[in-house]
């Protein structure tokens, strides 16, 4: 009984963070996931696929900060780590659960050296700190893009916590963007687009680009902040953390900021009309010029060649 | 109304940071320091609630060496009645600012806190949720939007899947996201009136909280460098480039 992991969910659907978070969490000891939702039964089903999961736990209540810290409350003496996952949900719940308790956390771990020393990024990725936590327990968020994902093929067993948990906070409405581009944090490919871009009507174009790659499609906090993409496509320093196999930036000049959020990527391609942009000096392989030009005759180019994918 | 605004001074955010080769840190020694963005969005928050009515009072901490009065003064002049600021020249960790924010909450008893998410220093995004819980209050975090709504809060969250709006009672704890607002300059007569508003300064050590960490930093390190790549001169090299990076990639 050592790691009792919370699963990030949405919509019924278990996140494909969790299988990443269950892979690193295995260099802590044996894994029990806790699912907190209004109906738990399907993500948890999901959840006890996972290669390295020992049980499941479901609690059933509205997944609010108050509820699911309550439940990870009534279970946290059991185990010596608790993780959650660095997302909004695992940003909201660890340093509540964190005060509670009486326990410094340590999160947005990207490495874990040994089982009570951890490597984080500060000052938006531009220095790395290496802790060493020697309280009896552990509370941890982990970045789930900086981490392989597990094997399916697991049946765990699945327990249902009979608890009632409370929340003087009340759950009114989700704003979900309708998109059906694979998830920001644990895509393999991702297309961002900048401020360039100049409309949410331009960023259709990203998308199509998007779609060709069955990559997933990201934005800066200038082209949200601009109207252009919705808000959980930000990418960066406050928005999402990527570390895809293949980023394509275009017409980002890359800010500190949006740096901060694509520092994982295994390779980097620009498209930009500045051949002197922050993010062109990065990147692996560049192209300057129109991107309004570049990328239909791009997204031609690419289905002619046919892609494996 | 009552209002308490946490602050913290920090590095500016358009400041490239430099991490020491010793390893014991990034050099903050004649850089530019300034109010952390976040938070200035939270103090906006604030000033926007009183000019729309019903605040009495809009309080400002912050923690950290004395010129951390600095922000405090900014915050003054954006529109805050005073401030108080906890003086440590110690790194503390962010629980023990919780709790010690958690003791002037205790002392003022405000009905919103408005906190930024997080510090562009060490990121951390821990402080509203800890003192949340340290006060038995509810939490609305990474707001874009705050309605009162009596004695409500209706906030909408910006959240991975997008945004989503909840509802908490006062007094609660709120931390603000970049879209919650723009924040004000404040204007040359504000500047010179905030040096006359009350400002308390407090030794960290009077609060009777442990200040020792709990943690032990090894080392700050800095990033390994990206090597410099190519540019290609044809949108078809560039897809052929795409091609085989995506015909490489292993299949999750």
């Amino acid at each position: 009984m050592s790691v009792l992991l919370l699963a990030d969910h949405d919509n019924g659907v278990l996140s494909p963070a969790t299988a990443r978070l269950v892979a690193a969490s295995s260099a802590l000891g044996v894994v029990d996931i806790l699912v907190v939702a209004e109906n738990p039964a399907s993500i948890a089903a999901e959840a006890a696929k996972i290669a390295g999961v020992q049980k499941v736990i479901t609690v059933t209540a509205t997944p609010i900060a108050e509820t699911i810290t309550n439940s990870l409350e009534n279970l946290a003496q059991r185990y010596r780590n608790v993780v959650a996952s660095a997302s909004s949900v695992g940003k909201d719940v660890i340093p509540r659960l964190a005060a509670k308790l009486d326990i410094q956390p340590v999160t947005d771990v990207v490495e874990i050296l040994s089982p009570n020393r951890f490597t984080r990024p500060i000052y938006a990725g531009n220095a790395l700190e290496t802790v060493e936590d020697p309280q009896a327990t552990h509370l941890l968020t982990f970045r789930a893009s900086a981490f392989r994902p597990a094997a399916s093929g697991n049946t765990a067993p699945v327990e249902s916590l009979d608890i009632s948990v409370t929340s003087a906070a009340k759950f009114l409405a989700a704003h979900r963007t309708d998109s059906d581009t694979p998830d920001l944090a644990t895509a393999q490919i991702v297309i961002g687009g900048g401020v360039s871009v100049g409309s949410a009507e331009g960023f259709q174009l990203i998308e199509k680009l998007g779609k060709t790659l069955g990559a997933a499609v990201g934005a800066t906090r200038a082209a949200v902040d601009a109207g252009y993409a919705p808000n959980d496509w930000q990418i960066g320093q406050t928005g999402k953390i990527i570390a895809p196999d293949l980023y394509i930036a275009i017409g980002i000049s890359g800010a500190l900021q949006h740096l901060a959020g694509i520092q994982g990527a295994k390779k980097i391609f620009a498209i930009n009309s500045d051949p002197e942009a922050p993010l062109v000096k990065i990147a692996d392989v560049a192209l300057i010029g129109d991107l309004f030009e570049i990328v239909p005759q791009l997204v031609t180019e690419l289905e002619r060649l046919g892609l494996k994918r | 109304m009552k209002i308490l605004v946490a602050v913290k001074r920090v590095v500016d955010h358009n400041v490239r940071i430099r991490v020491r080769p010793d390893g014991t840190g990034v050099e903050t020694t004649g850089v530019r320091m300034s109010m952390n963005p976040f938070c200035k969005h939270a103090v906006e928050a604030a000033v926007q609630l009183a000019e729309k009515g019903d605040v009495s009072e809009i309080v400002i901490v912050s923690i950290g060496p004395k010129q951390s009065n600095d922000v405090i003064l900014t915050a003054l002049a954006m529109g805050a009645r005073r401030g108080i600021l906890i003086e440590t020249d110690a790194a503390l960790e962010t629980l023990t600012i919780a709790k010690l924010l958690a003791k002037v909450v205790s002392e003022e008893q405000p009905d919103l806190i408005l906190l930024g998410k997080q510090a562009v220093d060490d990121d951390s995004n821990h402080v509203g949720q800890m003192l949340a819980a340290l006060t038995n209050r509810p939490q609305a975090t990474f707001a874009s939007q705050i309605v009162v709504k009596g004695a409500e809060l209706e906030v909408t969250r910006e959240v991975d899947y997008g945004r989503e709006t909840i509802s908490v009672p006062l007094p609660a704890v709120v931390t603000a996201d970049l879209r919650l607002n723009t924040p004000r300059n404040a204007a040359l007569p504000m500047v010179m009136k905030a040096r006359s508003k009350p400002l308390a300064v407090r030794p960290a050590t009077e609060f009777g909280v442990d200040l020792a960490p709990r943690l032990r930093t090894e080392k700050i390190s800095p990033p390994t460098e990206r090597v410099p790549g190519k540019t290609v001169g044809s949108v078809s090299d560039f897809a052929a480039a795409v091609a085989s990076e995506v015909n490489e990639m292993e299949a999750l």
